[in-house]
């Protein structure tokens, strides 16, 4: 196919033929980096929690009037909670993973540093890992007489009693590496509040409640303290999962009528709502990307069919002086394809300058090279479809066009 | 002229029904997409007490004692210097808020206990931010010194427990303690809840929770402070606190401090005091940075804070690369449109029409598209906004369009009309009389 008499055609049609890269261009750097951007939702929504999918339960209540005997009164809860069938494990924890509100705190490898080397998020209650399903890799679980209650921990922080304050603590791996990379962490010693605390045990994933960077996700310590604040987890089978928990807030209501429950829900829901704001954005640029395409596509159907129009009479001539209905169509298909490449060259470095700006505003990792192929060649694909409509109806015009003067 | 060119607009339009379509479509498209996220963007960056905001500030003083490098004092006061900056009551008014959540029973009502939001304030929180009332009104400042057992409540709150009533006069039980019904309040929604914002800074552009509906229930401060002892929430802390809740003598940051300045002396003032006040403290060793003192504004605190969502302000960005490549869309079509019909141009202008109504003509002929993609992109937006009220965000049931987003809506879609036909109305306009005449 010659390509000299196409680039000569389009040069008296300049306006048009810049229209249609530009369109091209814009919609292969935008379409580039929202798929980028969805890609990148999509994999925080996939995010590894750590914990038994499926299986948890979360009820956030609150007791009316003071509590002098809060301790007894949960033990009454947790009991009763285990007797009803289909519950595996309930604990009184402080948190939930994905659950947005959290404790955190600063962590420190050396008392006598100033400044903390990292922050990380604090989950405790009795049994709250088995509870949670984490799966231990390293070393033991906390223990029964590692426990300390939540209170007198305070009121031994108070008076600054090293004594009264937890000694050991279950991390993540991910802070293991994060804080001694390579090296073996059991028997490691970390400060939390000043206080010393020694690793005994490092779960594979548990992943924190809240958190804005995705590489600080698993910044994670559990320490042994028994706590009452008003939630309790419960692990359950997944198939009778709606069944207890609608039996879990009955019997807490029966134990004590004047609780407000705040929230009773599926773990799965917690999840689920955390990332609704990604899922909502990825749909919403999908939604974008299909309408550029279309829009893109429809240009250049409009567009083509007008250029295939205004040159009815030089195709009949050229038909006329022997050029056959394939080559009129190839003549259509390849100054598209010349069109569309340079379309998709400017495309291209604007998808990059693009890339570059979200970087600086929206901490966004490097746009992967693939992205570029796999766009070019889908606009390319866009292309030759969207100029298939006008191109076939360029070769079907009939030679004896050339003899008309119209 | 301008009636006859309207005419022959319309003529054109129809002669081609699916190339219109397809440009009506464009515009249409690109409009709902731009305007959606525009309204939202108005609606989420606009000032939320116009007018007034300008003489309202946020005051900041560095109370946080550890040894670490920080440019900016912390969010938000711990009790003593807060009450150290009410007490000296040296601003036009002054207030300081909190918000805790907080068991409340309607004796009157046979509800079950609600779980609402309550806000511990003082008396100037009222006129200071301009807060409507629909019975009654707020307490007086006596009310905040004598730790008086009273509270405003908000319209929705008033609508669940009364259906509606003037309830004042009525009483509330805030966990243990009754408390009388002084006010209530018209619907009130500012936005964003500027009041409570804090922390932007750290939220990684998810600032979508600081549109939420103002507070339920609002106490004078001191008495809220004892109604709901126990169950305030620290911003941050540089030591555990002894009793967790009960805050007034921990080592945490809690509150925040608004005061109102009525002219820009007296804002050089306050600073000024603020500056001295740290600067005194740093002398008695409790402030490390004295230096650290902001007195920000309330549209400075707001932009400091970053308060619309990153993802919104993406949002916009893609809405409005989306209508340029809309606007290229049409310029191609319309140029396409016009060449078409290059004979009957020639013939025009052989007959004497100059270049200029020719330029008009197609011109006029954009602007019909560019109308009839506005009522289009009107729909959509009012799709779009549809939507954006169904999305579960903070902001979502603010999302409505105002008489100004609905002309500009127009405007908007005219204006990227006229744009786009300027280029293809010019070259229809240098067609030549004759060399069309030939070939007819």
């Amino acid at each position: 196919m010659d390509i000299l008499p196409i680039l000569s055609t389009l040069r008296r049609h300049k306006i048009t033929a810049f229209l249609v890269i530009i369109e091209i261009a814009l919609t292969c750097a935008i379409v580039c980096n929202a798929v980028f951007l969805i890609n990148q939702r999509l994999d925080r929504m996939h995010m590894t929690s750590g914990v038994a999918e499926h299986e948890l339960l979360e009820i956030l209540f609150a007791d009316i009037g003071p509590n002098k005997n809060q301790k007894a009164r949960t033990a009454e809860d947790l009991a009763a909670l285990r007797q009803i069938p289909g519950v595996l494990q309930v604990s009184s924890a402080n948190q939930v993973p994905f659950g947005n509100s959290s404790w955190n705190g600063g962590i420190k490898l050396d008392r006598n540093q100033r400044v903390s080397t990292l922050n990380a998020t604090t989950y405790t209650g009795e049994n709250v890992l088995q509870t949670l399903g984490t799966q231990l890799v390293e070393g033991r679980n906390l223990q029964p007489d590692d426990y300390m209650d939540f209170d007198d921990v305070v009121r031994a922080a108070s008076v600054k009693d090293a004594k009264g304050i937890p000694k050991v603590t279950v991390i993540t791996q991910s802070l293991a590496q994060r804080l001694w990379p390579g090296q073996q962490p059991l028997g490691k010693v970390i400060y939390y509040a000043d206080y010393p605390m020694t690793v005994v045990g490092v779960v594979k994933h548990l992943v924190r409640p809240a958190f804005t960077d995705n590489a600080t996700a698993e910044f994670t310590m559990v320490l042994p303290m028994r706590i009452t604040q008003g939630l309790y987890i419960i692990r359950t089978d997944p198939q009778n999962r709606d069944a207890v928990l609608k039996a879990a807030v009955a019997k807490m209501k029966a134990i004590n009528p004047h609780r407000v429950i705040l929230k009773q829900r599926p773990w799965d829901e917690v999840r689920s709502n955390f990332f609704q704001n990604d899922r909502a954005m990825a749909g919403l640029l999908v939604g974008v990307c299909i309408a550029l395409l279309v829009v893109t596509a429809l240009g250049i159907v409009g567009l083509g069919s007008f250029w295939v129009a205004q040159r009815r009479r030089q195709i009949g001539v050229r038909r006329a002086l022997g050029a056959t209905r394939r080559n009129i169509l190839h003549y259509f298909q390849t100054e598209n394809f010349l069109l569309a490449t340079i379309g998709i060259a400017l495309g291209m470095v604007l998808a990059y300058g693009i890339n570059l700006m979200l970087m600086l505003h929206y901490e966004l990792p490097r746009l992967p090279a693939i992205y570029f192929p796999v766009g070019a060649l889908s606009l390319w694909v866009i292309g030759q479809l969207a100029v298939l409509g006008p191109a076939m109806r360029a070769a079907a015009v009939p030679p004896v066009v050339a003899t008309r003067s119209v | 002229m301008f009636g006859y060119y309207l005419e022959l607009a319309w003529r054109g339009l129809r002669r081609n029904s699916v190339l219109t379509a397809l440009m009506v479509l464009a515009i249409a498209v690109g409009i709902g997409a731009s305007m959606t996220t525009l309204t939202v963007m108005h609606l989420l960056s606009g000032d939320p007490l116009p007018g007034r905001s300008g003489s309202l500030f946020y005051a900041q003083v560095d109370t946080d004692p550890s040894p670490e490098q920080r440019k900016q004092p912390l969010d938000k006061l711990d009790y003593p210097t807060a009450m150290d900056i009410l007490n000296a009551h040296l601003a036009d008014r002054q207030t300081v808020v909190v918000d805790s959540a907080v068991k409340l029973r309607a004796p009157d009502a046979s509800l079950p206990p609600l779980m609402p939001s309550m806000l511990s304030t003082t008396a100037d929180f009222f006129p200071m931010f301009d807060v409507p009332f629909q019975y009654g009104g707020p307490w007086r400042a006596e009310d905040d010194d004598k730790h008086a057992r009273v509270a405003v409540i908000s319209a929705d709150l008033n609508a669940r427990l009364f259906q509606g009533a003037n309830s004042v006069g009525r009483t509330l039980r805030l966990r243990d303690t009754d408390v009388r019904i002084v006010g209530v309040l018209a619907p009130w929604r500012p936005s964003p809840q500027f009041y409570t914002v804090a922390g932007g800074r750290f939220a990684a552009g998810k600032t979508a929770d600081f549109y939420s509906k103002p507070q339920d229930v609002f106490t004078p401060f001191t008495s809220g402070l004892e109604i709901n002892d126990g169950n305030f929430y620290q911003f941050t802390c540089w030591l555990p606190p002894s009793t967790p809740g009960h805050l007034q003598n921990a080592p945490c940051v809690w509150l925040g401090v608004w005061v109102q300045l009525n002219s820009p002396a007296k804002v050089t003032a306050f600073k000024r005091f603020l500056d001295g006040y740290a600067a005194e403290q740093h002398a008695l060793g409790r402030v490390v940075r004295p230096q650290n003192t902001r007195l920000r504004s309330l549209m400075e605190w707001l932009d400091f804070n970053g308060v619309v969502p990153s993802d919104v302000r993406l949002q916009t960005w893609l809405a409005f690369a989306f209508l340029a490549i809309c606007l290229f869309n049409t310029i191609g079509l319309l140029l396409a449109k016009f060449l078409r019909r290059s004979g009957e141009i020639g013939v025009r202008r052989a007959l004497g029409a100059s270049r200029a109504a020719i330029f008009a003509q197609c011109l006029v002929e954009a602007g019909m598209v560019g109308l009839l993609g506005g009522v289009g992109g009107l729909l959509l937006t009012l799709l779009g906004l549809w939507v954006v009220r169904g999305q579960p965000v903070a902001f979502a049931d603010l999302a409505y369009l105002d008489g100004r987003m609905f002309l500009l809506t127009f405007a908007l879609a005219i204006a990227t009309s006229l744009i786009a036909g300027v280029l293809p109305a010019a070259r229809a306009s240098r067609v030549a009389p004759g060399l069309q005449l030939k070939t007819l």
